[in-house]
């Protein structure tokens, strides 16, 4: 099986804060919740300047399907109700609250009571749980599949696969029982018949956990992955631990497949027991700027400045700012934008590491095609690009399957001429959306 | 607080880099110089030399001219320099000038024309030496013997116009093939030097062992099959260009397809081209044309081998 698993690039791993159980930082004096922290429609405010919320008190509820509700991280009183322009360049609603320090959870809060599969999705709505691996899509969305009873396996995401961060690597070793009670309550309500976990091979010791905690559970397969990039790729999960290909435009219900991020599903066994909605998170504070590089349990909102400072602060003058790690992570404009649902990692690079590579022009070597775990040829969109002719250009993405691109870096990264291989792919798949909205 | 950058991922590279590539090129080729300097001598060197020096100077005064960006620091004419330099014979009186002249076309013709380096659909050193041997058949299609080695060495015809008459007794021997102590163009002689090269370049990663393996494999097995002896077959291997060919330029990235699969099946063509052209062509060596062919064929072959991407559907008649 292993000499077929796709997704070798190899990246370096740095997993220096894999040893570091996760601290709590210190209350913030005031966090940032963003209205948009998940794919799909914003959540609608619902407090207003001068109220006083509370730990888990809500402040902006879903708006649609594909949405996802947010709560107040700290207790104290919203201070500002503004517009906030994020990291992707697209704007939401910010909600800022002022902590009182004491963070104070709110008395609403009590377990939900979860006695079938309809109240356990509604109970996932509720926790305001989106993807913790990355994309922060709604986690109710996906487990809906089942309700067309679609799920016949629920694969669990402990691939960790980007360099630097090991928040989910503490969630397997500090965090396993949850995991266990997770999986058990995805077993209760969801009809699949098998659940498998994927955890790439530097990890033995989180391997070595879930493994005996599942031992009882003969429908729990635990899979040890290549130790190369992308295994936490969801298509290419999918492809090494179940042997099934996602089809072009398909989701991974269409095979059959629940994958669901290891945080996540401990999260869900965290919430059906104590009712406190998605308020923190666990973070990587790591990267060439770090002076000490750390895991903090952090509340969501809390400004990256005060994250970098709770883990003793930066060595050297900081180039670049991250979300997440260097493979996939976001560059942010300012260490004031604030934790997110789904960040697992904030990488602080130093100015040499922020430097562009030398340009050369494409030399024709054939590494990003040899690499790209999706089977794609990368240089073909390039050429596209070239074209002036909006209907030829189109045709060509088309052709070369621009859609299938996951946008995983390994194409560029492997580039000796350092082409901006998923720059123009960004750039191409905009194109391809602005022609289908016209 | 000062600027932070904002760019798209990914935010880290790999070490690989262009202008590394291309030096690994050259320090594979540095084995093959040296071997054809001491098998012939200064005319050897100087040859390699001016054909290095007019490549780089070629692209050098042509960047500037048309005001653009500086592009020697890639090392990629010095490349072309040195295997053009390589493909001729130890016979500097006679083709300096022509080196000169040879280089420039392979550089700015065939290369900056087209739009520099990537962009060239054709190898510049090999069309450059078509190109000469064409212009300058009777000094660059001269065959110039070892000035080291028995005397009976640097007398009569190359290996290959030998094998290629009834009189074979006149072969040096298969060892002397492997040192490279016979006639022949600098860089083509000596098997074992270019056979260090290979390691190198597959040890460093530049290529995949298997497509000169493939091409030299191809014409071995035809010229088996052809004459049913083994040691002709080898003989055929062994002389002309064809290691040199298989081993540095059927590898190079610009113009062969950008699969690997893609890859082989252009190093079947070029080895199959190859025996076909020394067998019933009217050159002796068909090494050069055989590559030059496949480059033409090359977008074609690219298309035919593209991978099928992970869960793409199926369209018949290939993997559109
Ligand atoms: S890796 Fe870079 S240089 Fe090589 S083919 Fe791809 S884009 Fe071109
Ligand atoms: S083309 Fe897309 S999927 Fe393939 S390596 Fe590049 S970013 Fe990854």
């Amino acid at each position: 099986m292993s000499l077929f698993m796709l997704g070798r690039a190899k990246v370096p791993h740095r997993k220096n804060t894999a040893n570091m159980k996760a601290e709590r930082i210190p209350a913030p004096t005031s966090v940032t919740l963003l209205t948009s922290q998940h794919i799909g429609a914003p959540a609608t405010p619902t407090v207003k300047v001068g109220d006083k919320v509370k730990v888990g008190t809500l402040v902006a509820e879903a708006s649609g399907y594909v949405s996802s509700p947010v709560y107040s991280s700290v207790s104290g009183t919203v201070k500002k109700l503004e517009p906030h322009l994020m990291y992707n360049g697209r704007s939401c609603q910010a909600i800022i609250i002022e902590s009182d320090g004491e963070m104070t959870p709110d008395e609403s809060i009590a377990p939900p009571t979860i006695s079938s599969f309809d109240e356990l999705s509604a109970a996932v709505r509720a926790s305001g749980l989106v993807g913790l691996g990355g994309a922060g899509f709604p986690t109710s969305v996906k487990l809906d599949a089942e309700k067309k009873g679609l799920i016949k396996k629920i694969i669990l995401n402990g691939a960790e696969c980007e360099p630097y961060i090991t928040s989910d690597t503490r969630t397997m070793l500090d965090d396993g029982e949850y995991i266990k009670a997770g999986v058990e309550l995805l077993q209760k309500y969801v009809s699949a018949d098998e659940v498998i976990v994927g955890i790439e091979r530097n990890k033995p010791e989180c391997i070595a956990n879930l493994t005996s905690l599942f031992a009882g559970n003969e429908k729990v397969r635990v899979v040890s992955l290549p130790d190369t990039y992308p295994q936490g790729a969801e298509k290419i999960l999918i492809h090494n631990t179940a042997g099934l290909d996602v089809p072009e435009g398909g989701l991974p219900a269409d095979v059959g497949c629940l994958v669901m991020n290891v945080t996540s599903v401990a999260f869900l066994a965290k919430y059906a027991e104590s009712g406190m909605p998605l308020v923190e998170k666990c973070v990587t504070v790591d990267g060439s700027a770090i002076k000490s590089p750390k895991n903090l349990i952090v509340p969501i909102g809390t400004p990256i400045k005060d994250v970098i400072e709770a883990a003793g602060g930066t060595s050297c003058e900081v180039g670049k700012i991250l979300y997440g790690g260097p493979m996939m992570g976001m560059a942010v404009y300012s260490d004031e934008e604030p934790v997110l649902k789904n960040t697992n990692a904030i990488t602080v690079m130093n100015k040499k590491d922020a430097e562009p590579k030398k340009l050369y022009p494409c030399i024709h070597c054939g590494r990003c095609a040899e690499i790209c775990p999706m089977g794609l040829n990368p240089t073909l969109y390039a050429k596209a690009m070239k074209v002036s002719d909006p209907a030829d250009r189109r045709a060509r993405l088309n052709d070369a399957k621009i859609n299938l691109c996951m946008e995983c870096g390994c194409c560029s990264f492997v580039c000796p001429s350092a082409r901006p291989l998923v720059e123009t792919n960004k750039l191409a798949k905009a194109d391809l959306r602005a022609a289908q909205n016209k | 607080m000062n600027k932070l950058t904002v760019s798209s991922a990914p935010h880290i590279r790999s070490s690989s880099a262009t202008n590394r590539v291309m030096l690994d090129v050259i320090i594979a080729l540095l084995p093959t110089a040296i071997a054809g300097s001491v098998i012939f001598g200064w005319q050897a060197i100087a040859t390699i030399l001016i054909c290095v020096l007019s490549s780089v100077l070629a692209e050098f005064i042509y960047n500037l001219i048309l005001k653009k960006e500086q592009t020697v620091g890639d090392f990629s004419a010095a490349v072309t320099g040195l295997l053009l330099g390589l493909n001729m014979p130890a016979n500097f009186t006679e083709i300096w000038w022509q080196c000169i002249i040879g280089s420039a076309f392979a550089i700015i013709v065939v290369k900056c024309l087209f739009g520099g380096l990537g962009a060239n659909f054709a190898n510049p050193a090999i069309t450059g030496r078509i190109f000469m041997m064409i212009c300058y058949t009777g000094t660059v299609g001269k065959s110039v013997f070892p000035i080291i080695g028995s005397a009976e060495l640097s007398t009569g015809a190359t290996p290959l116009v030998v094998l290629g008459s009834d009189n074979i007794s006149s072969l040096p021997s298969l060892f002397d093939m492997l040192l490279g102590l016979r006639g022949g163009a600098i860089g083509e002689v000596c098997i074992l030097a270019l056979l260090v090269g290979f390691v190198y370049l597959v040890v460093r990663k530049v290529i995949y062992f298997e497509t000169p393996l493939i091409m030299i494999g191809t014409v071995f097995v035809l010229s088996l099959l052809v004459s049913n002896d083994p040691v002709y077959a080898l003989y055929q291997v062994m002389s002309g260009g064809l290691i040199l060919g298989a081993v540095f330029m059927a590898t190079d990235y610009v113009t062969t397809p950008i699969n690997r699969t893609g890859k082989m099946i252009f190093a079947l063509g070029a080895g199959l081209i190859t025996v076909l052209i020394r067998l019933y062509g009217s050159y002796p060596e068909g090494v050069s044309f055989a590559i030059l062919l496949m480059n033409i064929l090359s977008p074609y072959i690219e298309k035919w081998t593209a991978k099928r991407p992970l869960g793409a559907k199926r369209v018949k008649g290939g993997t559109k």
